[in-house]
């Protein structure tokens, strides 16, 4: 019932091809958009939009980022979080060079760094597939956060190694994450992940996008249709690590005020793969509920005992935690081996037909 | 079809109670003193974490059992879980500072070199009791962070000053191994600048963090080294190995110190009679044969409500944890007495921290005599000039065997105010205080 499309008539090629040809996704999104960039910052609380929902967008970028390499173009990768910090440290470098330059330009520019760096660990994949491109691009993790450590000029010879925001600026307002208004930081945060969502969504829709998903499907396949590995392959590298860097650089920039190598390492990569996996592979809104799963989800947890008044140590919340998370990780990949995307699309139908059995 | 719209449920549910916890958080503890405690249970450091999460919790517990807690008022100490993760550390301090925190104890340098932006901007201050940047203890350029009793390269001149005695300094060789994190390689600037001007030499040995227990390269370029001392910064699953590959490689381990967090009871007990005569630095006593150490097992630790075993009680962490407790309930007391106040806040407790003097007679009356040395602080020394001791294992227990080691203040203030220097040089907006 509320998803019926009928009486929504095309009349032309371009209507036909919108992104969300059907009028109740427009309306659903324009509601998400407005309760993102109007109610979330009027009512949220401190603790709400700095400790959840900045962290939880930053790492939907990351999602969308391997989504785009592994669930678009079929090629796993265990790199993320080197991604992350290429983009990182590229930004903290960027900005003790030009700190008067706008910090968000310096955000979107560490993300071009990233793609280069993808692009040199990317090329073993014209050559191997499947869990070997996996195990190469866990070598890019090693290697980079090897270089994290041992490079002192990319942490400017900090005694402590360790990064920092030095307070940018964004039309006067102070925006690092220790003195910034958390309202604006999070404006400014969502601002850049709808903008590179949407981006990515109109390339994957096109023929770049297009071209990957035949990868994924089919390499042979594809090759003999015309496509060009090398260009499809590597251009998906290249756009995974930009997000991925961007959203590295959000990290220490917009959410967490100085990081180590550790905020980058091999735990990061998988967290990410598991967003995109209980997500759903090849979804872009996938990749928002599964950060959020992966992410909200154990906080949301940790603070039920609390807002009930349960009087219990942190270390056993910690463990209920783990212990739901992994349980939940298990059921819905039973349930549903295509993530809480393809959950959502199963709803969608159902509303379609609703209250009827069938349509 | 049927368990798909149950999963169905579940999710909107769960999106549903997204929006209400939160709001759920935001409790003040008003009539109290709040006092959040970022704690590690779970994890890799947990065997650490834990005895000095315990002694933490149980003095101040003593506190509110046997004062009726500080100057009046209870004192409420809430856990959160950090896992030794500094994003979960941040997550903890937005998640508790609202509450009303007194003071953050991050332990963990990680989660420090965070919240140090963070401290003035919400006028919270950070006690990062022997850990964190060394350069914090610099009053003037960090009026929000404070390293009592002392830092780690006070420490490091303290052990340096050991070796001198026990065989001179001059022309030997030092090995230092070290955690490959900021924690390990915060004193390397100590040694680069001590090196010529002490006449020693030294060889970094880095451990990477997930190289904890296989540290058979190292050791085996300590051995082509051939160094007269070894000493080490450690944590967690590291310390116990690198003690056995030393007795491995047959070095001396009474040529082997140990930093503070290098020295526990968790890192030697799994070695046992192989790491005899391996030394470590300290700053609070061992065991429990101090008055006040009774009363916590007398009040808390008897009645059941700590989570320390009873034997536990007196452990190297937990009795650091303890001291923890005392410093953070000492500056209370001062705070309180400089205000008029009962009930502080943040910004009264940084005046508390400043004006804390843990003197010897201080110490006798708290029932700690001989504990650790006396603490003082002012405006510009954040640091405390906290002396430490070198304690021996023997195979089964630590045994303390020197008296109070001060650090090199003349050597290492210099240094320090350097760094707290360089910290702020590229903060165009970083807010400093004058002293004096």
């Amino acid at each position: 019932m509320f998803y019926r499309e009928a009486g929504q008539f095309k009349t032309n090629y371009r209507a036909d091809q919108a992104i969300f040809p059907i009028l109740q996704d427009r309306i659903g999104l324009g509601l998400i958009l407005v309760v993102a960039f109007v109610v979330i910052p009027l009512v949220g609380g401190d603790f709400f939009i700095k400790s959840m929902m900045i962290p939880f967008l930053i790492l939907s970028l990351a999602a969308i980022g391997l989504n785009i390499l592994t669930g678009y173009c079929g090629q796993l990768s265990l790199g993320t979080g080197a991604f992350m910090g290429v983009g990182a440290y590229s930004c903290y470098k960027l900005f003790t060079f030009f700190p008067e330059v706008n910090i968000i330009i310096h955000i979107l520019l560490s993300g071009f760094f990233a793609a280069g760096v993808g692009i040199i660990f990317g090329l073993p994949s014209l050559r191997i597939k499947g869990l070997y491109l996996a195990i190469t691009t866990l070598a890019a993790q090693f290697f980079l956060e090897w270089a994290f450590i041992r490079i002192p000029w990319l942490y400017n010879y900090n005694d402590s190694g360790a990064i920092d925001a030095t307070s940018p600026t964004l039309f006067g307002y102070p925006i690092d994450p220790a003195s910034g208004n958390p309202i604006h930081i999070y404006l400014i945060v969502l601002s850049i992940v709808v903008v590179l969502t949407w981006v990515a969504s109109n390339v994957i829709r096109g023929r770049i996008g297009r071209s990957w998903m035949m990868i994924r499907d089919m390499d042979i396949a594809a090759e003999l249709m015309g496509i060009k590995p090398l260009n499809a392959k590597l251009s998906a590298f290249a756009m995974s690590s930009y997000y991925c860097g961007v959203s590295g650089a959000m990290m220490v920039f917009l959410w967490l005020g100085s990081a180590e190598v550790e905020s980058f390492n091999i735990n990061i990569s998988f967290q990410v793969l598991f967003m995109i996996i209980i997500g759903g592979m090849g979804s872009l809104i996938g990749c928002f509920m599964g950060a959020a799963f992966i992410f909200i989800l154990p906080i949301l947890i940790r603070a039920f005992p609390v807002a009930m008044g349960i009087d219990i140590g942190a270390s056993t919340v910690e463990h209920f935690t783990q212990l739901i998370i992994g349980t939940l990780i298990i059921v819905f990949l039973i349930m549903e081996p295509h993530g809480l995307a393809r959950l959502w699309q199963i709803g969608k139908e159902k509303l379609r037909n609703w209250p009827f059995p069938y349509g | 079809m049927k368990l798909k719209s149950i999963l169905l449920g579940v999710a909107a549910s769960a999106v549903l109670a997204a929006g209400t916890i939160p709001a759920a958080l935001a409790d003040g503890h008003e009539g109290e003193l709040y006092i959040p405690s970022l704690s590690y249970r779970t994890g890799p450091f947990a065997g650490g974490g834990i005895p000095f999460a315990n002694g933490f919790a149980d003095y101040l517990n003593m506190l509110n059992e046997r004062d009726g807690g500080i100057g009046g008022i209870k004192i409420k100490v809430e856990e959160c879980e950090t896992g030794y993760n500094a994003q979960k550390g941040v997550e903890c301090y937005e998640a508790t500072k609202g509450n009303g925190a007194l003071v953050y104890n991050p332990l963990s340098t990680g989660i420090t070199l965070q919240l140090i932006p963070k401290a003035p901007v919400d006028k919270i201050p950070v006690l990062s009791m022997g850990y964190g940047l060394s350069a914090a203890g610099i009053g003037e350029k960090f009026p929000y962070t404070f390293t009592y009793p002392t830092g780690y390269w006070s420490q490091m001149s303290s052990i340096l000053k050991y070796i001198d005695a026990n065989g001179g300094l001059k022309g030997k060789k030092i090995g230092f191994i070290y955690l490959d994190a900021g924690y390990g390689r915060e004193p390397i600037p100590l040694l680069e600048q001590l090196g010529p001007k002490l006449g020693f030499e030294w060889v970094g040995f880095p451990v990477a963090g997930k190289d904890m227990q296989n540290q058979g390269s190292q050791w085996l370029n300590v051995r082509k080294e051939r160094p007269d001392w070894m000493i080490m910064w450690g944590w967690g699953a590291m310390n116990a190995t690198a003690v056995k590959e030393a007795k491995k490689i047959r070095f001396p381990l009474d040529k082997f110190i140990g930093n503070w967090w290098s020295g526990a009871h968790a890192d030697l007990d799994p070695v046992g009679a192989d790491g005899k005569g391996y030394l470590a630095a300290n700053f609070s006593g061992i065991g429990t044969d101090y008055p006040a150490l009774q009363d916590v097992i007398k009040h808390v630790v008897d009645k059941g409500n700590s989570k320390s075993d009873k034997d536990k009680v007196g452990d190297v962490l937990y009795n650091r944890g303890l001291f923890n407790a005392v410093i953070v309930a000492e500056a209370i007391a001062a705070a309180q007495k400089a205000t008029g106040k009962k009930a502080i806040t943040g910004e009264d407790m940084r005046l508390g921290l400043e004006k804390f003097d843990l003197s010897n007679a201080r110490l006798k009356e708290l029932g700690l005599e001989g504990f650790t040395g006396a603490v003082k602080g002012d405006c510009a020394d954040h640091e405390g000039g906290g002396s430490v001791f070198i304690q021996q294992w023997d195979g089964n227990d630590w045994k303390r065997t020197t008296d109070l080691i001060e650090p090199m203040n003349d050597v290492v203030r210099p240094l320090l105010e350097d760094a707290a220097a360089k910290y702020v040089s590229d903060k165009p907006d970083w807010k400093g205080q004058t002293c004096g």
